[in-house]
């Protein structure tokens, strides 16, 4: 028996002067192993052209679609309506600058995050077009893999109780970019320059421990451990002093 | 009116765009990447399968060199490329992928020792290959050829190319549209640039402009392409009256996208042994293919599919008819692991669970082998000033058809030298600019943008997407004849005069998705056009280009390129033809086993195999 699905979504253009946020509400018959993205694709087909939202690859690969559903941060592409309830509210991830209704501007966040962590191989040496590559083991590689899976969604941010404190906050995603770096042997940034980036209270030491980066993120990324490496990382460098209360998982 | 001056301008944030703006940047330009998305958000990303280059680490691509890569590269276009062009790319790509593990990619690696094979066999990697980057099997390669990263090879690229764009201050301005480009009909001095955050228009002037746009698949509605790969950058060449798109009748189906989504599931199903079924979950392919069954070519089975649906044998749905793929018999542990990414996807977009339940699949439109038309460098046939590179290009590697793993290769190699080229040109040139184009077509895109505003036009956008989308997946797909392309042209002809009468049903104004649609709709009928009249002219069958009323490669009359362009007020592209370039590899059988002089129907079964 199909449903009828009842959508309450956030909407608000900031370039039209008419314009002001409110919630409106759509409805719609569900069809078998839809997803929010064909959803969100039939209504603003076929009842309102206006609606901004994004999507890239629909393929939960290029991380555009994270958008708060029913109150909880996720990828809208790989969310089928059918495990979720009746009633649906939909509302842009919060931490970035609203575009207009369910889009938010995650670039310019992100463009920020790598310069301020240098989000490059720091290499000592130029490139030889004649030469091997530099040999790694594949187990490396393979880590080095794990750690960069990062698709820059926004839900760990979207998530995170400090960030939604602290604009300045590196996030989930900024400290696994820096851990993916310092396991790479190829890259020799100076230790100064990880202190600097991770030991502040705006990264590692302002990170209360709640942990819903690592509930949220879509793509199963370890962050959990990665913050308990970058933890380890800041003591074994001096950088934070053992009778700091070391921050503890709540729930 | 905003003006913003460069030394490079490049249009999309891909592989092929940044590739290109590092190459310019490394050689003292200043760039600026324009991109629809955040470039690490591009189509790119979503290649997972692997990039093609002669390493030669693997026991299994002992011999291999760029001379096969050459080879296997000629024979998959169907002798319809550039033979200069696939000689540079393949002497290019093993220091593209050793470039790109220099900057960062964790390319998988060889590990030394015994390893059994899926049909048993027992191959022993080297001792002194291990640690160098390992290669995997793809379809259509005499060698194993294809480098990776575990299933993400795109995504490891992508950020690794972008990282580097960042340390290079290259800058770039995300979620922007180039309208249109700036030109005295001689020479390109930028483009019109509409914010899609604000809605604003930009002009950018630059000496050298280079489109990287990627392709155009989501002009037929059923496509694995990303949502933007509109055609935006083949649109505003074409627009100029005198840059011409070349080939565009070459068009890539691949036979498994899921259904609904059209998300790519691999050809791994079928060579694992899955089987194709029907509404009656008959096994049909042992009908149409008794020798080779599921495992006859990608765009063997796609055209078999396709018939099979056209005789009533699809299951009817929302989303339209499609065809089962089976793989329960496999079994939940191979599926787990030798097909994790499959089972994946459907879990996450379908809610089906392959290993106990039929997946939804039907052929869905893959990747464009034509676009911009370029010299073997990089520039733009028309217009000085002008580049192209990656899949909006046709410097033309793929001819007809396209080697797997080939698309993520030429985006960075072809990057590399198109790049070259534009600082090459640049050197020791001065930059004169006349203003009056700019303000001129600014003046138009406002013109246009107005119009819209004013109201008053009955068409839905929306509405003749589809409706161009049905034409094109009706009658220019995988099966083509010279009756259903000429009602193909005109539908699309009606098409193309309803979407000057577009109208907004919402205000347009800002950011607004409907006003960004209705601006790129009337390009779209052009492109969809330019690709149906192509295929109508061409009468052959080459490559993915499969005429039922002329099922044999006629090199006497077809082996050249079409050439594309759009007069102003036109209602057809002009035609136009150029030879193909053959240095070394004469024509001859692709070596799939196919023969030519069989019976079309025989021919048709065996026409070519290839790629991923």
């Amino acid at each position: 028996m199909a449903r009828t699905l009842h959508f309450s979504i956030f909407r608000h253009n900031p370039y039209d002067p008419q314009s002001v946020p409110r919630m409106q509400s759509y409805t719609l018959d569900e069809t078998p192993r839809a997803t929010l993205f064909t959803t969100l694709n039939r209504i603003r087909e076929e009842q309102d052209p206006s609606l901004q939202f994004d999507f890239v690859c629909r393929a939960a690969i290029c991380g555009s679609c994270a958008m708060l559903v029913n109150g909880r941060p996720l990828l809208a592409c790989k969310t089928r309506t059918e495990e979720l309830p009746e009633t649906i509210t939909m509302h842009p991830l919060p931490f970035f600058r609203l575009v207009g209704d369910l889009s938010v501007d995650t670039g310019s966040w992100f463009g920020e995050m790598e310069q301020r962590v240098e989000s490059w191989v720091h290499q000592q040496h130029s490139f030889d077009p004649n030469g091997l590559e530099e040999r790694m083991s594949n187990d490396k590689a393979l880590e080095i893999y794990e750690l960069e899976r990062c698709i820059e969604c926004g839900c760990c941010l979207a998530a995170c109780g400090v960030a939604l404190m602290r604009p300045d906050f590196l996030g989930a995603a900024g400290m696994l970019r820096v851990a993916r770096y310092l396991a790479d042997p190829r890259d020799h940034r100076s230790e100064a320059q990880v202190l600097e980036v991770l030991a502040p209270d705006s990264a590692v030491s302002g990170c209360v421990g709640f942990l819903a980066c690592d509930d949220f993120c879509p793509k199963n990324l370890p962050l959990e451990e990665q913050w308990a490496f970058a933890r380890r990382w800041l003591l074994a460098h001096g950088a934070l002093s053992d009778n700091r209360p070391t921050p503890q998982r709540i729930g | 009116m905003t003006t913003i001056v460069t030394d490079v301008l490049v249009i999309g944030g891909g592989l092929a765009g940044e590739r290109t703006a590092i190459e310019a940047a490394s050689r003292g330009l200043r760039c600026i990447i324009l991109s629809l998305v955040p470039p690490k958000r591009s189509h790119s990303s979503a290649a997972q399968g692997g990039m093609q280059a002669a390493m030669g680490n693997m026991a299994e691509s002992q011999g291999d060199s760029p001379d096969v890569h050459f080879e296997d590269t000629v024979k998959g276009a169907d002798w319809g490329n550039e033979q200069d062009v696939a000689r540079k790319f393949v002497t290019l790509a093993p220091i593209a992928i050793r470039q790109m593990s220099y900057w960062g990619v964790p390319w998988n690696r060889v590990v030394a020792g015994p390893r059994t094979l899926p049909d048993g066999r027992v191959i022993e990697e080297a001792k002194e290959k291990e640690g160098l980057i390992a290669a995997r099997n793809f379809g259509g390669t005499k060698k194993w050829r294809a480098c990776y990263c575990s299933d993400g090879t795109g995504h490891s690229l992508l950020y690794a190319m972008d990282n580097v764009a960042v340390e290079l201050g290259i800058e770039v301005h995300d979620r922007v549209e180039a309208v249109a480009l700036i030109h005295g009909g001689e020479r390109c001095f930028g483009a019109v640039v509409r914010d899609l955050r604000t809605g604003e228009l930009r002009s950018y002037i630059a000496p050298a402009t280079v489109i990287a746009t990627g392709g155009y698949g989501r002009i037929y509605g059923l496509s694995t392409n990303a949502v933007i790969n509109e055609g935006t950058g083949m649109i505003i060449a074409q627009d100029t009256g005198v840059v011409p798109l070349g080939n565009m009748e070459a068009v890539q189906f691949h036979p498994t996208g899921v259904v609904p989504g059209d998300i790519l599931v691999t050809e791994g199903c079928r060579g694992d042994g899955g089987y194709l079924l029907d509404k009656n979950e008959h096994r049909f392919m042992v009908d149409y293919e008794p020798a080779k069954k599921e495992l006859a070519s990608r765009d063997v089975v796609s055209r078999r599919m396709v018939y099979h649906m056209r005789q009533g044998y699809g299951i009817d749905t929302p989303y339209g008819p499609h065809l089962w793929l089976d793989i329960r018999h496999l079994g939940k542990e191979h599926i787990e692991t030798n097909l994790r990414d499959v089972a994946e996807i459907c879990r996450d977009f379908l809610g089906v669970d392959p290993v106990h339940q039929l997946i939804p699949v039907r052929p869905t439109q893959h990747y464009s082998m034509g676009g911009v038309r370029t010299d073997s460098e990089g520039r733009a046939y028309g217009l000085k000033g002008l580049y192209a590179a990656g899949e909006a290009s046709c410097w033309d590697l793929h001819g007809f058809n396209r080697l797997g793993g080939n698309s993520l290769a030429e985006t960075i190699v072809m990057g590399m030298v198109v790049g070259e080229t534009v600082a090459k040109d640049r050197a020791g040139t001065d930059f004169t600019f006349q203003e009056r184009c700019a303000i001129d077509t600014q003046k138009q895109v406002e013109e246009r943008i107005r119009k819209l505003l004013r109201g008053g036009g009955k068409e839905y956008v929306f509405d003749l997407r589809n409706r161009v989308s049905d034409i094109l997946m009706e009658k220019v797909a995988v099966f083509r004849n010279g009756k259903d392309l000429e009602k193909a042209v005109e539908e699309l002809q009606e098409v193309y005069e309803r979407a000057q009468n577009l109208g907004l049903r919402s205000n347009g104004l800002g950011p607004n998705p409907e006003m960004a649609s209705a601006l790129r709709m009337p390009g779209m009928v052009r492109v969809a056009l330019t690709i149906a009249y192509g295929a109508l002219q061409r009468t052959e069958s080459r490559g993915s280009h499969y005429r039922e009323d002329y099922a044999h490669r006629d090199d006497v009359n077809w082996l050249k390129r079409t050439l594309a362009t759009w007069q102003p007020g036109a209602k057809l592209p002009t035609l136009n033809y150029e030879p193909v370039k053959i240095t070394e590899l004469p024509p001859g059988e692709r070596g799939y086993g196919e023969a030519q002089g069989q019976a079309p129907q025989a021919q048709a079964a065996q026409k070519e195999a290839i790629h991923g």
